[in-house]
């Protein structure tokens, strides 16, 4: 970052973004300072905990992460207790969380990739009616839905099988699947519903007339043309099933068999909320997979962010 | 269930999904007539609407219906259920804490965020600047929550500290502070949690905004002589308004909402118990199915407003 005095003469070249001229009106001293220090503020926290997991049970316990750098120790007894311990058995959890996501993911977007195409494409009556009501049901908050769906797959109307309690099928899991996707489906339809509108009708009508049906022109032209769209909610839906809390603790019934990694790190940090080695440990290890997602994906991630997928 | 089994498990799941949509649009395709047509239509729809109706449309008319009955629903109970959420003193606390965090977390995360845009804006460590403050949107809530935690353990000032917030206190020469337990000062230091996600998100959008303003309206202001900070106040922040207005609302509905940070950091205790989490104590704690429904309700009202505007001014910006 350059440190120049604010009374510095603007360069005369005639194209000056209005960014670089706010960035220039506000690189004195003191926004430098401001940037770096923001920067530090934001990193320094997870900086410790990283630094805490790393580090042996009783220096956790007995001094501050910051004398790490006087005093190293490194061991990776936390990550392995936290795994495996039998108290703590995050690899369980970690297994859960990786079962729960995967079709969590798979299942919504499939179908409103194929609601968005028909609200986009195929000619019905009522369509702008119903599409008008799936976007509307955004606005519905999970928590209004909660106490009715649990209450149904309890109970569930004409005679269907039980998809919550002990006997249930899946072992509980498909309360947890059925639910996310349900949540997810207005969002994705709506986002989806606008990417495809931006084909040119040029394309499926050229498809018609050779004769091709909805369904080969579905998977044949528009699959392949949505693809990029389709990795950006992907992207999404996975970064909001496996960080989940509200959805895991509600529709797993509280059953650590179905839990997530976050239902059990939130329970251990009631539970054992001094054993910061472990705590430590386990945050990461919950963290790992988000990250490296969001890394890998962060191009379709930020296009996402920009076209308004913000789900609550 | 041992590990195999939950995986055969999900791919069960999977496979059946995959089964039933390939024999749906198969079949629809087979049809060639008027009523392929009709067909086809009900197999790209229907799973959709379905799933809509029952999960979101039937429950959402079902909670209220149950907000103005009893906590076994068992009788109705009229208004009984929101009177008490608006004169239960605990009830209050709620309301106030919902209130401060809906205030104070979107301006402090858009203020923040839009001015680390703007000094980070074509710095020379730019990606990597804005990557720092962008990567708490990747982690959950609850990982949040536990890297405040232990910023914010307690520990006696004549003991070592491990909490770094207390020890910047005890290195001042202050007392060492309990954060999270201290009210209704707690409610705030939850809320830097939420601040510290949420600025990456402001970020993001403020300065994918900024860097899109067309150089002619800069050039047009540099010309009348503006420069500076009025340069900032008078043409950047004008020119990204719709962004800036889309982030706030954004941020307000998220916050409204906030449940994982209150359960992880202080299982709602001392105090800090907001909408959204009050509204799961008493569904699936305390089992009282009416006052849950009519907080659940209260949280949709204050929501729809917010999202309706939000999404008014999301149109406008992609018309632009």
């Amino acid at each position: 970052m350059t440190t120049t005095t604010p009374e510095v003469t603007y360069p005369p070249a005639a194209e000056i973004p209005a960014a670089a001229k706010a960035h220039k009106a506000l690189t004195n001293r003191w926004a430098s300072t401001a940037a770096v220090v923001i920067a530090i503020l934001w990193t320094i926290p997870t900086a410790g905990l990283l630094i805490s997991s790393f580090r042996p049970q009783r220096d956790v316990q007995t001094s501050g992460w910051w004398t790490f750098f006087t005093d190293p120790n490194v061991t990776l007894d936390n990550y392995k207790s936290v795994l495996h311990g039998s108290e703590t058995d995050l690899a369980t959890y970690f297994v859960n969380s990786i079962v729960i996501t995967i079709p969590a993911v798979i299942i919504p977007i499939s179908l409103a990739t194929m609601a968005a195409y028909a609200f986009a494409w195929m000619k019905f009556p009522g369509r702008d009616i119903l599409f008008v009501a799936v976007f509307a049901m955004q606005i519905v908050p999970i928590q209004v839905t909660m106490i009715p769906l649990l209450t149904a797959y309890v109970n569930p109307p004409f005679g269907l099988p039980q998809l919550a309690g002990g006997d249930a099928p899946g072992g509980g899991f498909y309360t947890i699947w059925l639910s996310h996707s349900i949540f997810a489906l207005p969002l994705a339809i709506y986002l989806l519903h606008n990417f495809m509108k931006e084909i040119p009708g040029e394309l499926i009508e050229a498809a018609r007339v050779d004769g091709a049906g909805h369904v080969r022109i579905f998977s044949r032209i528009m699959l392949p043309l949505m693809m990029p769209a389709i990795a950006a909610f992907a992207i999404f839906q996975f970064l909001w099933v496996w960080n989940d809390l509200l959805v895991a603790l509600v529709f797993g019934g509280g059953s650590l068999d179905v839990s997530p990694l976050t239902v059990r790190l939130a329970e251990l940090s009631g539970t054992r909320g001094q054993d910061w080695h472990l705590l430590a440990a386990g945050a990461f290890v919950s963290l790992v997979v988000p990250l490296i997602v969001f890394l890998a994906g962060q191009r379709y991630f930020v296009r996402g962010l920009l076209s308004g997928s913000v789900k609550g | 269930m041992s590990t195999g089994e939950k995986f055969v498990q999900m791919a069960i799941a999977i496979a059946l999904f995959v089964a039933v949509v390939g024999v749906m649009l198969f079949l629809a395709d087979r049809v060639k007539s008027r009523r392929g047509e009709v067909l086809q239509t009900t197999a790209f729809v229907l799973p959709s609407v379905v799933m809509i109706a029952f999960g979101l449309l039937y429950p959402m008319v079902r909670t209220v219906y149950e907000s103005f009955r009893n906590s076994a629903s068992t009788a109705f109970v009229g208004t009984a259920n929101y009177h008490h959420i608006f004169t239960d003193h605990d009830q209050l606390i709620v309301l106030r804490n919902t209130a401060v965090w809906v205030i104070l977390t979107p301006i402090a995360a858009t203020l923040i965020g839009l001015v680390y845009a703007v000094l980070v804006d074509r710095a020379r460590f730019e990606k990597f600047a804005k990557a720092l403050i962008f990567l708490p949107m990747a982690i959950s809530l609850v990982g949040a929550s536990l890297i405040w935690k232990f910023v914010y353990d307690y520990r006696a000032t004549e003991n070592a500290q491990i909490g770094l917030a207390n020890q910047v206190l005890k290195t001042l020469g202050f007392d060492t502070y309990r954060f999270l337990l201290t009210g209704p000062w707690n409610t705030i230091f939850l809320i830097v949690i939420m601040i510290w996600v949420q600025a990456g998100f402001a970020m993001t959008v403020l300065s994918a905004s900024i860097k899109s303003i067309p150089d002619d309206v800069v050039e047009a202001a540099r010309l009348d002589g503006v420069s500076g900070m009025r340069m900032f106040r008078f043409i950047t922040v004008p020119m990204i308004r719709p962004s800036l207005i889309v982030v706030l609302t954004t941020i307000s509905i998220t916050t409204l909402k906030v449940f994982d940070i209150v359960r992880t950091a202080t299982g709602g205790n001392f105090g800090t118990s907001v909408l959204a989490y009050e509204f799961y104590v008493q569904s699936f704690r305390s089992f009282n199915t009416g006052l849950g429904a009519a907080l659940a309700v209260l949280l949709f009202l204050l929501v729809t407003p917010i999202v309706i505007y939000n999404i008014r001014q999301m149109r406008k910006l992609e018309a632009r």
